[in-house]
């Protein structure tokens, strides 16, 4: 992609971001990034027989920290949670037509976020 | 939605007549003003006329020299390294302020790699050159201190005055990057008493690609740009007619509206300060009155300003700047930022506006509301 700004779909999740917000009593949660560095996120799930049936986020961060994220929940509602693990930046990007080489590190931060989520979710249930 | 353009400290169109003025030198009178007929005579003239008014809009002396480059970053380039390796025998020291832009820190790194010493003199919270730091890292063998006029990301006016007094007391020139602070407020190279300073067409309602260097009589600068000799043997190269001579025409616009243009873009600038400073978390940056008239710079707290920048262009149709790291091709926070002491999660949310030609006090309301509402969206999104 030429390094010339972001793509429509980076940019229609960024204008109308998709799933928003906090889950009460979440099955999982994961935090990831720093606002130092100018990026921080937030995922919540619910789980049901090994399925996502619910997910929200909230980001702080820059357009494509805010895309990736609203990507990352779109692709991955409904998913078995192993596969959900599968995820990668790449797919995220990819999902969103590319991103800008420098802004690649963001679709790592929303991987990570949702990886971190399903291993809260993994752990609790252990716990549990 | 109407757009409303609120960006032009990054680059002013050109002005209409700037471009009336101008664009024969394209077309018509495209000779090269080395050549000796009279096409070339027509490009020469333009450009000397050019010299003239850029020369007249700092009250530069006859004797002095106004020499044009491609714009600002050559300018300081050429200041910077072609007045300390001219003068190397005076010493190998350099000074600048915290706030410089980066085509000022560049020459100067690289200058310290072959041998010069490089002082970084910090500024205030508002901006301003720590002057008993600036005192103290002065010697007699510190042959350029460069310290800009105005500040592009803050706004904050230095005081020039004060400042080449102490530095030609303690050491060589005065080098000052005028980009931001030219045709905005006046510059009056032989009252404040500089050597070199940096000037840019695109800055002024003039076309991209043309930018001048001034140099104080008597001062000596070698070349950076090594070729054909022109400009006095100091900037090699064809000249670019067209972009110097519309430089010239917007310089002697500027030089007849600044005083009129900056009292009316004053008043709209201290309506949109007022009222954006009552969202919530909403601080301004830099200096509270010494500040360029056009200039208004703030910081959001919990958001991030590539956003902002996105959201008021996309939302909105209003085109503003941020400092925020995200937003730079290196990711790094801005420099000028951190220097007046915010820490990287604050800078992060930083949004600058900067007012023309286009601007008036009717769009005052719909930009307070464009801020107002792209903050609460983008808090709401924020977990912070």
């Amino acid at each position: 992609m030429a390094d010339i700004g972001y793509s429509d779909k980076v940019l229609d999740h960024f204008m109308k971001p998709r799933n928003v917000g906090t889950i009460e009593n979440p099955d999982g949660y994961g935090k990831v990034g720093n606002p130092v560095c100018g990026d921080l996120m937030e995922m919540y799930i619910k789980v049901k027989d090994g399925k996502i049936t619910d997910i929200k986020f909230k980001t702080f961060g820059c357009g494509s920290a805010i895309a990736t994220s609203s990507m990352i929940t779109e692709m991955v509602k409904g998913m078995e949670i192993e596969e959900a693990l599968k995820v990668t930046r790449g797919d995220v990007a990819d999902e969103l037509d590319g991103l800008p080489p420098q802004k690649m590190h963001c679709s790592n931060l929303a991987a990570d976020a949702l990886h971190e989520a399903i291993k809260d979710y993994k752990k609790r249930r252990q716990n549990g | 939605m109407k757009k409303i353009y609120l960006d032009y400290a990054s680059s002013t169109p050109v002005d209409e007549r700037v471009l009336d003025f101008a664009k024969g030198l394209l077309t018509d009178n495209f000779g090269n003003p080395t050549t000796l007929h009279s096409y070339g005579l027509r490009a020469k003239k333009a450009v000397e006329d050019a010299r003239e008014k850029v020369a007249e809009l700092i009250n530069a002396s006859g004797d002095d020299k106004i020499i044009f480059t491609s714009g600002a970053t050559e300018a300081n380039n050429l200041a910077i390294l072609g007045c300390a390796l001219r003068n190397i025998s005076k010493g190998k020291k350099l000074a600048a302020s915290a706030i410089e832009h980066i085509s000022v820190f560049n020459p100067m790194k690289s200058l310290s790699k072959q041998g010069f010493e490089f002082n970084i003199i910090p500024v205030d919270n508002t901006g301003i050159v720590k002057m008993a730091v600036l005192k103290e890292g002065l010697g007699k063998d510190t042959v350029v201190t460069s310290i800009m006029y105005a500040n592009n990301e803050i706004g904050t006016i230095e005081p020039i005055k004060e400042i080449s007094q102490m530095v030609h007391k303690k050491g060589f020139y005065l080098h000052v990057d005028a980009t931001a602070a030219a045709g905005k407020i006046p510059i009056d190279v032989q009252k404040d008493d500089i050597d070199l300073v940096t000037l840019s067409s695109s800055d002024l309602y003039g076309p991209q690609g043309a930018g001048a260097l001034y140099i104080r009589k008597g001062v000596k600068v070698q070349s950076v740009m090594l070729g054909g000799g022109q400009e006095k043997g100091l900037r090699s190269g064809t000249e670019n007619v067209f972009a110097i001579a519309g430089m010239g025409e917007a310089a002697r616009i500027a030089n007849e509206e600044m005083e009129e243009e900056s009292k009316r873009l004053r008043k709209i600038r201290d309506r949109l300060i007022e009222e954006i400073l009552k969202i919530d978390e909403a601080y301004l940056t830099g200096h509270p009155d010494q500040r360029l008239p056009h200039h208004a710079s703030f910081r959001f707290s919990r958001i991030e300003g590539e956003s902002i920048l996105l959201n008021m262009d996309m939302a909105h149709q209003i085109q503003i700047s941020t400092g925020s790291a995200c937003s730079s091709k290196t990711l790094e926070a801005s420099h000028v930022l951190l220097a007046i002491g915010l820490k990287h999660e604050e800078a992060h949310g930083s949004m600058v506006i900067t007012l023309g030609h286009s601007n008036d006090s009717e769009q005052v309301p719909a930009v307070v509301d464009a801020v107002r509402e792209t903050v609460e969206r983008l808090r709401k999104l924020s977990p912070l």
